[in-house]
């Protein structure tokens, strides 16, 4: 298990050295003369076109500016944002805790509802509440996340104006107000991990249910709720729990969408923002440190899938 | 990494790790005789073909079906609600909805169909190469595929359009490139199972040279995960040629696409909720479609995997 995770790190080191790659060639794909698409047609005077390109670093030869902005980044600087003139880093470490709350409190939600849900579905199979279920389930994997967003907030945040439609409020300031802030955008995000994980544990269930080891507690007069509850479950969820780093994963996939929805200032919405203002190296910095975090996330949940399954660590 | 194959794959439960399941599948030579049958019986299968063969057929007939001008504005006539002559209501410029979301499948239809076939010939080939010829072939085409995998798909999807700039054939291009290693992992897990076997071994006896093999002996036989998997890619490239036409990266205005009609929606909701919901639903609609199709398909060729 050692060697297996040594292993899995350095490639997940040597995946994210890729990545910073492909981020740092990114400004050189732009069509035509970065500086001039980062001016507009109209600011371009021979001054502001020379300050970008010193800012950018772009004057020095493409392989001493890779060099310089890996090493900057590897010290945790990302350099300044074009429009604020702020150090990105900073707007990173304020923008990211909002981010992962999004995220962590949407799984949550979704493992809270998504389980049990898929647990009556299984233990009813084929009968109505399995089918009404299910159906639910399938029309949340196929709602994209954010017309599901979107009907939130028409529906609750202004038609019937239960919620705030939008926004943000510190924590610190009203604790209150910054839950209900939280609830519409968690909801929208949690949508579709919940059916996920509602199809997974379902169909997990009923593999175990049909095990000799769950028949042989039934034939030994084991409560219904104790086979289903005590036996049974606990198996099920291996697989299921094993899959919820990947749910983190795709739900910061979709805060992209979810936080300009519901205008919250998180990562995505920086990113979203400095793609507007053609703000190059925020982008650089937000795509690095989000592909940084999934790439981690997927090497949790390997870890996990080796330690439940060991043939993978010997494979 | 079979884990990042599953994030980005709202299809969902029973979809988990498909190369591994596709590795059952390999060699496995099954009659069509025996597969059309037992797709004919699957309620849902049937149904969901025939609501995306009435998408697609309005996708294709789109300009000859709009009952209005998609592009005819009214300022008399702005947000309203479904009437007799607006069976769905008008936009913020006054532009009929019913024609305007008519036109709007075309787009969805055609990004979705061009960039899963790009990314289903692509992704096959390097798959198939990387396990036929193995060594620097194998680390080259499945790193490169790792590589890809390590982004959130929407997230790649932004970055690539941020720089290179929203337009029909970049949005093609991008979700091309971010499906296509979803068929190249099939194909190769699929190919080093095939390679072992001895008709392949017969038929490099008999002389058939590389691409022969590959093309005769080794792809019929990966043919059922492919098709599962086309099925699949068809939703998410819809679901993802939405959510960048929604963040402004997409479709580029005033061209109609389901997914900036959202977005522009998002900003009028207080005036008129009729304007998101269609194109909401239409979106919704074909996705489950593509869904409800894939796991069908999926039921009816590989019954072991039939919960």
């Amino acid at each position: 298990m050692v060697a297996y995770t040594i292993r899995r790190l350095l490639q997940a080191f040597a995946l994210i050295f890729v990545v910073a790659t492909l981020v740092a060639l990114f400004i050189h794909a732009i069509p035509g003369d970065p500086v001039y698409v980062i001016l507009g047609e109209n600011n371009v005077t021979p001054e502001r076109v020379a300050a970008v390109r010193r800012d950018l670093g772009l004057d020095r030869p493409v392989p001493v500016q890779y060099a310089e902005w890996i090493g900057a980044v590897a010290r945790g600087d990302f350099g300044k944002s074009l429009i604020s003139g702020r150090p990105i880093a900073g707007d990173l470490a304020l923008r990211l805790p909002r981010t992962l709350e999004l995220v962590l409190v949407s799984t949550l939600l979704s493992v809270l509802v998504g389980v049990p849900l898929g647990v009556v579905a299984a233990t009813n199979r084929n009968r109505l509440p399995d089918l009404a279920v299910s159906t639910l389930t399938l029309i949340g994997v196929s709602a994209p996340v954010f017309v599901v967003g979107t009907l939130l907030v028409l529906v609750i945040g202004v038609q019937w104006g239960i919620l705030p439609a939008a926004g943000y409020v510190p924590f610190r300031e009203n604790p209150i107000e910054h839950i209900q802030h939280l609830i519409l955008p968690c909801v929208a995000l949690a949508t579709l991990e919940t059916a996920i994980l509602q199809r997974m544990t379902r169909s997990s269930m009923l593999e175990v249910l049909a095990e000799d080891y769950v028949r042989t507690a039934r034939a030994k007069g084991l409560a219904g709720r104790v086979v289903v509850y005590g036996h049974a479950l606990r198996n099920a969820l291996i697989p299921v729990l094993t899959i919820i780093g990947v749910q983190i994963g795709s739900a910061l996939g979709g805060t992209v969408l979810v936080e300009l929805i519901f205008n919250w200032p998180g990562l995505s919405s920086y990113l979203v923002t400095g793609i507007n203002q053609r703000d190059y190296p925020v982008v650089q910095a937000v795509v690095l440190l989000i592909a940084a975090l999934f790439i981690l996330l997927n090497l949790l949940t390997d870890l996990c899938y080796a330690v439940v399954d060991p043939r993978i660590r010997y494979g | 990494m079979a884990s990042a194959d599953v994030s980005t794959r709202p299809g969902g439960a029973a979809a988990i790790g498909p190369s591994s399941a596709m590795a059952r599948h390999a060699g496995e030579s099954r009659s069509s005789s025996l597969i059309w049958p037992r797709l004919w019986h699957n309620p849902r299968v049937v149904a969901s073909s025939l609501v995306l063969l009435i998408i697609v057929a309005v996708a294709v007939f789109a300009p000859w079906l709009t009952p209005q001008d998609p592009m005819q504005m009214d300022s008399s006539a702005r947000l309203q609600g479904p009437s007799a002559e607006h069976r769905l209501g008008t936009d913020e410029y006054g532009r009929d909805l019913l024609s305007r979301i008519i036109l709007g499948s075309r787009t969805s239809i055609v990004v979705a169909v061009l960039s899963v076939a790009a990314a289903t010939v692509v992704g096959t080939i390097f798959g198939l190469v990387g396990s036929y010829f193995g060594g620097i072939w194998e680390v080259a085409t499945m790193r490169s595929v790792d590589v890809l995998l390590t982004f959130p798909p929407i997230l790649l999807a932004i970055a690539v359009v941020a720089f290179v700039g929203p337009s029909l054939p970049n949005l093609i291009g991008v979700i091309a490139l971010l499906y296509m290693p979803r068929f190249a992992r099939i194909a190769h897990g699929a190919g080093l199972q095939v390679k072992q076997r001895e008709f392949v071994e017969a038929a490099r006896v008999l002389g058939a040279g590389t691409p022969r093999i590959l093309w005769l002996a080794v792809l019929p036989n990966i043919l059922a995960p492919i098709f599962v998997q086309i099925s699949l890619s068809l939703g998410f490239a819809i679901l993802l040629e939405s959510g960048l036409s929604f963040l402004g990266l997409g479709t580029p205005p005033p061209e109609p696409s389901w997914g900036n009609m959202v977005g522009v929606a998002r900003g009028y909701m207080r005036q008129s909720g009729w304007f998101v919901l269609w194109p909401s639903l239409a979106i919704s609609l074909t996705i489950l479609c593509f869904n409800t199709l894939g796991d069908g398909l999926r039921d009816s060729l590989d019954p072991r995997l039939k919960q």
